[in-house]
C-alpha cells in the first residue's frame, strides 16, 4: 500500500514537472521571439513610487505632449491625489484653459487636424506602455534621429517612417545626453502610471486579501484533520 | 421530519433537508479522492466569481461600438474599485480554462467518461463547448483591436461553409461587417442566455454525477461494497469530510487566483492581450493576430489543414472525438494506474501535444519552434498526434495488458 502509495505520487509529480517544465520551456522560446522586432529596445526606468519623477513626466506630458495627444481617461483631479500636485498649481500650471479639475485631460485640437498635419491623428496615450511596453515608448522618445528625406527632417529607430516630428528637438540641444535620458525616463515613467494608475493601490490590497488567507488556511488546516484524523 | 420546527415547517414544503442529505450529508464519495479532485470545486468558485463580478460590470458596461471602449476604460479608471472587479473578471475567465483543463484531464486519467459516468462526461464536454462560447462572445464586449479582429477571424470560418457560409456569415454578425448590431447581440448571449444555459447544464452534471457517484483515482465502484446499512465500506459523508478538505484547497486556490488577478492581471500578454489595449479599428489590421491562449489549441490545428474547409471539419472534430470518449476507450479497467503501458504513453503524448498545439496557436507558422522545425510543422505533427490518441485508443485499450485494480481502495489518509 505504502508503495503504490508513493509510486503514483512520483508519477503524478512527473507529470506535473513535465508539463510546467515544457510550458515554461516554451514559454522561453516565446519570449526571444517576441523581444525580437529587429529592434533592441532600452530598459525604461520604471519606478511608480518616486513621485518627484511622476511630477516632472506629468510635466514634460502637459508642456511637450499634450499640444496633440491626449490622456483621456486621467482626470485633472488624479494629478492632485495621486501623484500629490497641489490643487492651485494644477489649476495653474497643468490646465491650460478654464477646464474643470474634474475634467479629463484632452486636447483641444480638432482629429481631423492631426489628420492633415502629420497623416494621422495623433493617438490618445492613456494606454500606450500598454498596447506597446513602457521599454517601446522610453526608446521610441530617444530613439529619433535626423533623416532628411523625411517631411519634418526626423526619423525614428523604433517607429520608422514616423509621422511625428521630433518635439523635444530643442530641449534635447539645450540639454547633456544624460539629462534628456533622465527627462524621458520621467515621462515613460509617467505615461506607465498612467496607464494603470491603481496598481500600487489594487497591489496593496492584494498583499492584505494574500496574508488574510495565508492566516484563514491556518484554522481550516486543523478543521480538516480534525474530522479526517479518525478515517482510515 | 415533522418536527415542530422552522426547518419541519419548510420540509413539509420543499425538500430542503431530503435534498441536503442526498447531495451533502448522505452523499457517499470515496475516501481516497486526491490533489486532481480540487479542480470541480474550483470551476465553481470561479463560475461564481465571474457571475458576480459580471452583474457588477453590466451596471456599468454600454454595448455599443461608440461607447463600448470608453466604458471599460471608464470602470478601470473612474468606477471605485472597478479595476480590481475588471480583473477578477478577465483573469478569472483564464482561471475558469486552468481550472477546467485541469478537471478534464482528472477524467482522462482515472476513466471518469467511463461506464456508468457517460451521461457526467458528456454535460461536462457541453459545460466545456457553452464555456468556450461564452469567452468568445465576451472576448468582443471590451472592443479592443483583438476583440475585433479575433472575432473577424472566427467569423471568417463561417465563410467556409460551402454555398451558405456567406449568408450565415451576414445573419451570424446582424450587418454585413462586425459593428454594433454584432456587439449588441453579443453582450446579450453573453450575459443573458449562455450564463442561463451554463447554470443549467452545472446542475444536471452535479445531479448525474450524485446519481451514479464519483469515481476515483483506483476507478474502483464503492457502490459495489456496501454495509448492513447499504452505505459504501469505501465511502465517507461528503460533509463533513469533503466539505471541510475542499475547504484547504479553495483557500490554496484563492490565494493562487488573487495573487496573480492583482500582481499579474494581464499575465504577460495572455491574459489580457496587448493590442486590445487599442480602441477596435475596422480599418487597421494588428500586426499579429492570435486568439487568446485557451483557444490557441484548436486555431493550431485549424492552421494545420491546409484547405479552410478542411480545417474548419478538424477543429470541430478535435473537440467532437472528446465527446465519444466513453465508447472509444474499451479498457476492462477506469484508472491509469491500472491500464497498459501504451496507454500511459498515449495520454501523456496527447496531453504534451495538446500544450504544444497551445504555443503553436499563438507562433508565427513560418517561425522556428526547434532549429529545422517550423511551428506550422510542429503544428501539424502534433495534430496528427493529437487524432491518432482517439482513433488507436479502441483497439489499444482493448488490446493491451492491464493490471487487475484491487475490489477495495488502496489508499487511505
Amino acid at each position: 500500500m505504502e508503495k503504490s502509495m508513493k509510486k503514483t505520487l512520483i508519477s503524478k509529480l512527473q507529470v506535473i514537472c513535465g508539463v510546467v517544465g515544457l510550458a515554461f520551456g516554451l514559454a522561453a522560446t516565446q519570449s526571444q521571439a517576441a523581444g525580437g522586432h529587429n529592434v533592441d529596445l532600452q530598459k525604461a526606468p520604471i519606478n511608480l513610487e518616486d513621485k518627484a519623477s511622476l511630477q516632472r513626466g506629468a510635466r514634460l506630458f502637459t508642456d511637450y505632449c499634450m499640444g496633440c495627444h491626449s490622456v483621456n481617461y486621467i482626470r485633472y483631479e488624479r494629478l492632485t491625489t495621486d501623484l500629490s500636485i497641489p490643487e492651485e498649481l494644477v489649476k495653474q500650471e497643468f490646465i491650460f484653459n478654464d477646464k474643470d479639475i474634474f475634467a479629463q485631460m484632452r486636447i483641444s485640437t480638432p482629429a481631423e487636424y492631426g489628420k492633415k498635419w502629420f497623416g494621422t491623428t495623433p493617438p490618445d496615450l492613456t494606454l500606450a506602455t500598454r498596447w506597446r511596453s513602457p521599454d517601446w515608448v522610453y526608446s521610441y522618445l530617444l530613439g529619433f534621429y535626423e533623416d532628411s528625406s523625411r517631411p519634418y527632417g526626423v526619423n525614428n529607430s523604433v517607429f520608422p517612417n514616423v509621422g511625428m516630428p521630433h518635439i523635444m528637438a530643442n530641449m534635447q540641444a539645450s540639454v547633456s545626453d544624460e539629462e534628456f535620458k533622465s527627462a524621458m525616463g520621467d515621462l515613460t515613467n509617467f505615461l506607465t502610471y498612467t496607464a494603470d494608475p491603481d496598481k500600487l493601490e489594487r497591489e496593496n490590497i492584494g498583499r492584505w486579501i494574500l496574508i488574510f488567507l495565508a492566516i484563514l488556511f491556518i484554522p481550516v488546516w486543523f478543521l480538516n484533520r480534525e474530522y479526517w484524523k479518525n478515517v482510515h | 421530519m415533522s418536527k415542530n420546527t422552522l426547518m419541519g415547517w419548510v420540509d413539509k414544503r420543499f425538500p430542503a433537508t431530503k435534498m441536503f442529505k442526498e447531495h451533502m450529508s448522505e452523499y457517499y464519495a470515496p475516501k481516497n479522492l486526491n490533489f486532481w479532485y480540487f479542480f470541480g470545486v474550483f470551476s465553481m468558485i470561479v463560475l461564481v466569481n465571474q457571475l458576480l463580478t459580471g452583474i457588477w460590470l453590466t451596471m456599468f458596461y454600454e454595448p455599443s461600438a461608440d461607447g463600448a471602449f470608453d466604458a471599460v476604460q471608464y470602470i478601470m479608471y473612474d468606477v471605485e474599485y472597478g479595476a480590481i472587479l475588471r480583473y477578477l473578471h478577465s483573469t478569472g475567465a483564464s482561471a475558469f480554462f486552468v481550472v477546467v483543463y485541469l478537471h478534464m484531464f482528472r477524467g482522462l486519467m482515472y476513466g471518469s467518461y467511463k461506464p456508468p459516468r457517460e451521461l457526467v462526461w458528456i454535460i461536462g464536454m457541453f459545460i466545456y463547448l457553452v464555456l468556450m462560447a461564452e469567452a468568445f462572445f465576451g472576448y468582443l464586449l471590451p472592443w479592443g483591436q483583438m476583440s475585433y479582429w479575433g472575432a473577424q477571424v472566427i467569423f471568417n470560418l463561417a465563410s467556409a461553409i460551402p454555398v451558405y457560409g456567406a449568408d450565415l456569415l451576414d445573419w451570424v454578425r446582424g450587418d454585413f461587417l462586425i459593428s454594433g448590431a454584432t456587439l449588441n447581440r453579443y453582450f446579450a448571449l453573453h450575459v443573458v442566455a449562455l450564463p442561463v444555459i451554463l447554470l443549467g447544464l452545472v446542475v444536471a452534471h452535479i445531479i448525474a454525477l450524485h446519481e451514479v457517484g464519483s469515481n476515483n483515482p483506483d476507478g474502483v465502484e464503492i457502490k459495489a461494497n456496501k454495509d448492513e446499512n447499504g452505505i459504501p465500506r469505501d465511502g465517507i459523508p461528503f460533509h463533513p469530510y469533503y466539505s471541510v478538505h475542499d475547504l484547504q484547497g479553495i483557500v490554496l486556490f484563492l490565494f493562487v487566483f488573487i495573487a496573480v488577478t492583482f500582481f499579474f492581471p494581464d499575465g504577460g500578454g495572455y491574459f489580457l492581450e496587448k493590442p486590445n489595449f487599442e480602441p477596435a479599428n475596422g480599418l487597421k489590421t494588428p500586426e499579429h493576430i492570435a486568439p487568446v491562449w485557451y483557444f490557441t489549441p484548436f486555431y493550431a490545428i485549424l492552421r494545420a489543414v491546409p484547405d479552410k474547409l478542411l480545417g474548419v471539419v478538424a477543429m470541430g472534430g478535435a473537440i467532437a472525438c472528446l465527446f465519444l470518449l466513453p465508447w472509444l476507450d474499451r479498457s476492462p479497467v477506469k484508472s491509469m494506474r491500472y491500464k497498459g503501458f501504451l496507454s500511459k504513453v498515449g495520454l501523456t503524448v496527447f496531453c504534451v501535444c495538446f500544450v504544444i498545439l497551445g504555443f503553436c496557436g499563438v507562433k508565427s507558422p513560418d517561425a522556428y519552434f526547434l532549429p529545422g522545425l517550423t511551428w506550422k510543422i510542429t503544428g501539424q505533427i502534433c495534430t496528427v498526434l493529437y487524432f491518432l490518441w482517439f482513433i488507436t485508443m479502441p483497439f489499444i485499450s482493448k488490446a493491451e495488458k492491464t493490471t487487475t485494480p484491487p475490489t477495495r481502495l488502496t489508499v487511505s489518509h
